[in-house]
């Protein structure tokens, strides 16, 4: 059923999301509100990617029901470089354009809800609504969080420097 | 009138009283050493500036000299009163180390300067940062100290006049959440109860508050109360046994960092009871079914768990609060500066709001505050706030807030949140705000991370202001240093927790050429020659009282309203609560007396933010959630903290405060009697983890986190196993030390999203003896 298809999908991009969040928190060790954030909401990530392996199961699809807890063995990499350019402005507009990407990934992910939700509808798996139901309104969540960031911080980083 | 040793005895004798009685007067006095009351030249009315409490006094007089202080027998915060820093405090004013001229940055050296040659250097950098990259280069960071004129003027100047988002308070670091969460569940800021609440209330519950040291008057009334018949009964949550704890019926000493798991827990056993006013909730409330799922397995059991607290403690506590006939709730910094920092505080307003316990005598919510002034820093719009509680996403807002300062709309930034403290400093660490102006406040001290503070205000592309009565351990990194005048030597207003607003008198002349923080702005706002759209000078205002006259026509009409208010109104009775108007003209004792709100979506002062993301919500989202204005209750999941103790730093390091100090000790340790009840910071921790650390109390032990280390002598005292406490009130300047002793030295950048008040209650830490000793 195609419907498992889109079930793959959302899989895909939520542990691809929870992996970009880490990423995202790690390259910008020095922006503390987006480093600690970024975390918090990867967390929302892995338990959608853990629940949607539960519900594949449903549809005979073996998905994995971990998403990584980290940005991976870069991580510390990442963390030095920020710290080491944290004093330039510049890293500024490399912020502006992570959280652009971010916001984008994550409309992508959100999409893939609102059709799962669709098709959920469709027949009638009560169980796979309440899924989309209840993890949906947190990626949207994290749809504003990353708007919200872009809104606040953007207007330094354009008028400076 | 008493004397007493505050020191040893800082509550004082009991005056005991029952529910609804009047608290009894019982005037407390201190006067230097050998003078004696028939000899005080004139009693200048006045109220305490070294807590949030309020307490009215007068300041004793003599040749021209502050002589002493007794405390206002009528006034309606203290009944004569007075704590320990109010009775001694004083003396700090007259320190021989006072700043008397401006000092200018030669060569690495501060060297004194006259008035014109500092103002010069600020106004020429200014300028040149103004054509250079525009308003956005320059950021103010302000007090919790200062006087309602002194803040208006500053978010006149800076939002108006310069045009910057970049202005906050030292608010941040106590007060923020109390707003953040304010705004969450009412729509405004704006402290729903009164201090009389204590004489009515059954149920006192204090979270994370431990008012016996820190607001010590308000903990006499509750002392008295205790003594009296039918006593109310004390649930207390704090990690450590504290006076508090010792009176509580109920002591729950949850894990810091879990206050949200707590609450939620607490929540559903009152849920699970039925003990809901759902009367009240079906017609003052909105999202009352997300507060039931949200907690509906927040079960006792699961959350002992996670708090570290027996879940048949979690269900007396329950019961005590779900059983309250009039249940008065407070709130301090065991919640506004721990992890999920809003998310908890709100928890205890929708504790208040699901048992309808609001707004009627007894029944309330107490949302504290740190600082003396922190009040005026909210409503004054000197922690970025828009000026009188106006919402900044709100269009008309803005213009009626421009109409005001008869400037364009545009000149006011309002396209983003103000920005919050810690993210000025971290475009101060990026290069992008290049001019900071500090006054009344010590950040090379008070702020998370202390090495990392430093090391962005040491930086040259930094003009640092610094405005202060002494030199501090920041005004070593300055630029520019103004003298300033304080408390006792100018004339101005100022609100205590519960919307009390005092006038204080001007007493004596400031030393040397010091001059009062409102005349410093002014007199940099017309050197800068600040224009409105008509060409005349902006701010119009130009001494306190005219600045006041300023700040009320700003208010009106807003729920901070003080347009019923003057100098002399005060001076007929000193203590008034807004709002008081034409139509209240002896102010207000409680809001929310009816449940109305001023949550209305055209009203409110904010849309709120997603407490766990700290996304502001949008204006339509808002409308469409409470589009009748009612009081909002928002449920939150327990996340856990960020920084956990481990192997390696095994336990959680909190920081707090004591009786005898205030902030950075910058007065307090120039008060004898309050230098002398603690010269020395310590360290608190439990028997058992001492033990097991081969530690003993008096040793002297190095605590360390990832940030840094400090040293101090142990204390063995009544705190949950694996928490070590730090007070946070030592820097630098009174010791040979350099290093190893500010416990900021081990705090984490981190903030709740929500208020953005950064974390001082969560970092891991480790302990060990310093080897030489013993
Ligand atoms: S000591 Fe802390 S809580 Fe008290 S006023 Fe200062 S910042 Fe606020």
């Amino acid at each position: 059923m195609r419907l498992g298809l889109a079930l793959r999908e959302l899989h895909r991009s939520e542990t691809s999301l929870a992996a970009f969040l880490y990423e995202v928190s790690d390259r910008h060790r020095v922006e503390h509100e987006v480093h600690h954030v970024a975390r918090d909401l990867a967390g929302w990530s892995r338990a959608h990617v853990r629940d949607l392996a539960e519900a594949g199961e449903r549809y005979g699809l073996s998905l994995r029901g971990t998403a990584p807890e980290s940005s991976g063995l870069l991580a510390p990499v990442r963390r030095k470089v920020s710290e080491l350019t944290g004093r330039r402005a510049e890293t500024g507009l490399l912020l502006l354009a992570d959280l652009r990407r971010l916001h984008r990934r994550t409309a992508g992910v959100s999409l893939d809800w609102e059709l799962l939700a669709q098709g959920a509808q469709a027949i009638k798996d009560h169980e796979l609504l309440e899924l989309a139901q209840r993890c949906h309104p947190q990626t949207l969540r994290q749809l504003k969080w990353s708007n919200s960031m872009l809104k606040t911080l953007s207007p330094q980083v354009l008028v400076s420097g | 009138m008493a004397e007493r040793d505050a020191i040893t005895d800082p509550w004082g004798a009991r005056t005991p009283y029952g529910p609804g009685d009047s608290w009894p007067v019982r005037v407390d006095s201190h006067l230097a050493d050998g003078v004696r009351a028939e000899d005080v030249d004139r009693w200048v009315p006045s109220a305490a500036v070294l807590h949030s409490n309020g307490d009215g006094l007068e300041i004793a007089v003599k040749d021209g000299r502050i002589v002493g202080v007794r405390g206002q027998a009528d006034d309606r915060v203290n009944h004569g009163r007075l704590d320990p820093k109010d009775l001694y405090g004083w003396q700090a004013g007259a320190s021989p180390d006072r700043l008397t001229t401006p000092l200018v940055c030669e060569g690495g050296r501060l060297v004194e300067a006259t008035w014109d040659e500092a103002m010069r250097r600020v106004v020429t950098r200014s300028r040149e940062l103004l054509d250079e990259q525009g308003p956005s280069a320059l950021g103010f960071y302000t007090s919790g100290q200062l006087f309602a004129e002194e803040y208006y003027t500053l978010a006149a100047i800076a939002h108006g006049a310069l045009g910057t988002n970049h202005v906050d308070g030292n608010t941040r670091l106590c007060t923020a959440t109390a707003a953040a969460a304010l705004k969450t569940s009412f729509g405004c800021d704006g402290q729903p109860a009164s201090y009389t609440d204590v004489d009515h209330a059954d149920v006192i519950a204090l979270f994370g508050h431990n008012v016996a040291e820190t607001q010590s008057v308000l903990w006499t009334r509750m002392l008295d109360r205790l003594a009296g018949p039918k006593p109310p009964a004390l649930v207390c949550v704090d990690p450590r046994t504290t006076a508090v704890a010792r009176a509580a019926t109920v002591h729950l000493a949850p894990l810091p960092g879990t206050n949200v798991a707590l609450m939620n827990g607490l929540l559903h056993e009152i849920i699970r009871n039925d003990q809901v006013d759902h009367a009240y909730v079906e017609k003052h409330t909105v999202g009352y079914d997300d507060l039931v799922q949200q907690v509906a397995d927040a079960t006792p059991e699961r959350v002992a768990d996670i708090c570290g607290v027996p879940p048949e403690q979690i269900r007396e506590a329950a019961r005590l609060l779900g059983g309250a006939e009039r249940l008065l709730s407070t709130v301090l910094q065991g919640f506004y500066q721990s992890h999920q920092a809003t998310a908890a505080a709100v928890q205890v307003n929708n504790l208040n709001l699901v048992r309808g316990m609001l707004g009627k005598p007894g029944a309330g919510v107490l949302q504290m505050n740190g600082q003396p002034t922190a009040e005026n820093t909210r409503e004054c719009g000197a922690d970025g706030d828009l000026t009188g509680f106006r919402n900044w996403a709100n269009d008309d807002h803005v213009a009626e807030l421009a109409r005001l300062w008869n400037l364009d709309p545009m000149q006011i930034p309002h396209y983003a949140p103000p920005t919050h403290l810690m993210q000025m400093l971290r475009y101060a660490e990026n290069g992008t705000i290049r001019f900071l102006w500090v006054s009344a406040t010590n950040p090379a001290v008070s702020l998370p991370e202390l090495a990392r503070v430093r090391s962005i205000l040491e930086q040259d592309r930094l003009f640092l202001v610094v405005q202060d009565a002494f030199r501090t351990e920041t005004t070593e990194f300055a630029d520019v240093v103004f003298p300033a005048a304080i408390w006792g030597e100018k004339i101005g207003t100022f609100t205590n927790v519960d919307r009390t607003v005092h006038l204080s008198e001007k007493a004596v002349e400031p030393p040397g050429a010091a001059k009062s923080d409102l005349d410093i702005f002014l007199d940099y706002a017309r050197r800068m020659d600040f224009r409105d759209r008509d060409g005349e000078p902006f701010p119009a205002w130009h001494d306190a009282e005219s600045a006041f006259e300023a700040w009320k026509k700003a208010s009106a009409g807003r729920p901070c309203d003080y347009s019923g208010l003057t100098y002399d109104k005060l001076r007929a009775k000193n203590g008034i609560q807004w709002p008081c108007t034409a139509e209240q003209p002896d102010g207000t004792e409680r809001l929310y007396v009816d449940g109305k709100f001023f949550a209305d979506p055209d009203y409110c002062e904010s849309y709120g933010r997603d407490l766990i993301t700290g996304a502001p919500t949008e204006p339509d989202e808002y409308r469409s959630m409470n589009p009748d204005g009612k009081a909002m209750i928002r449920p939150a999941e327990y996340l856990s903290p960020h920084e956990m103790p481990d192997e390696e730093r095994p336990f959680a390091l909190i920081t707090g405060r004591t009786l005898y100090h205030f902030h950075t000790r910058t007065k307090t340790a120039r008060a004898p009697e309050l230098q002398r009840a603690e010269p020395e910071v310590w360290v608190e921790m439990s028997e058992r983890d001492a033990k097991e650390c081969d530690l003993e109390d008096g040793d002297l032990a190095r605590i360390t986190t990832a940030r840094g280390a400090v040293q101090a002598k142990v204390r063995l005292r009544e705190i949950r196993d694996g928490v070590l406490f730090l007070p946070f009130h030592y820097g630098y300047w009174d010791t040979e030390a350099t290093s190893e002793r500010a416990a900021n030295e081990l705090t984490p950048t981190d903030w709740d999203p929500a208020s953005k008040q950064p974390i001082f209650k969560t970092a891991a830490a480790a302990i060990a003896r310093v080897e030489e000793d013993r």
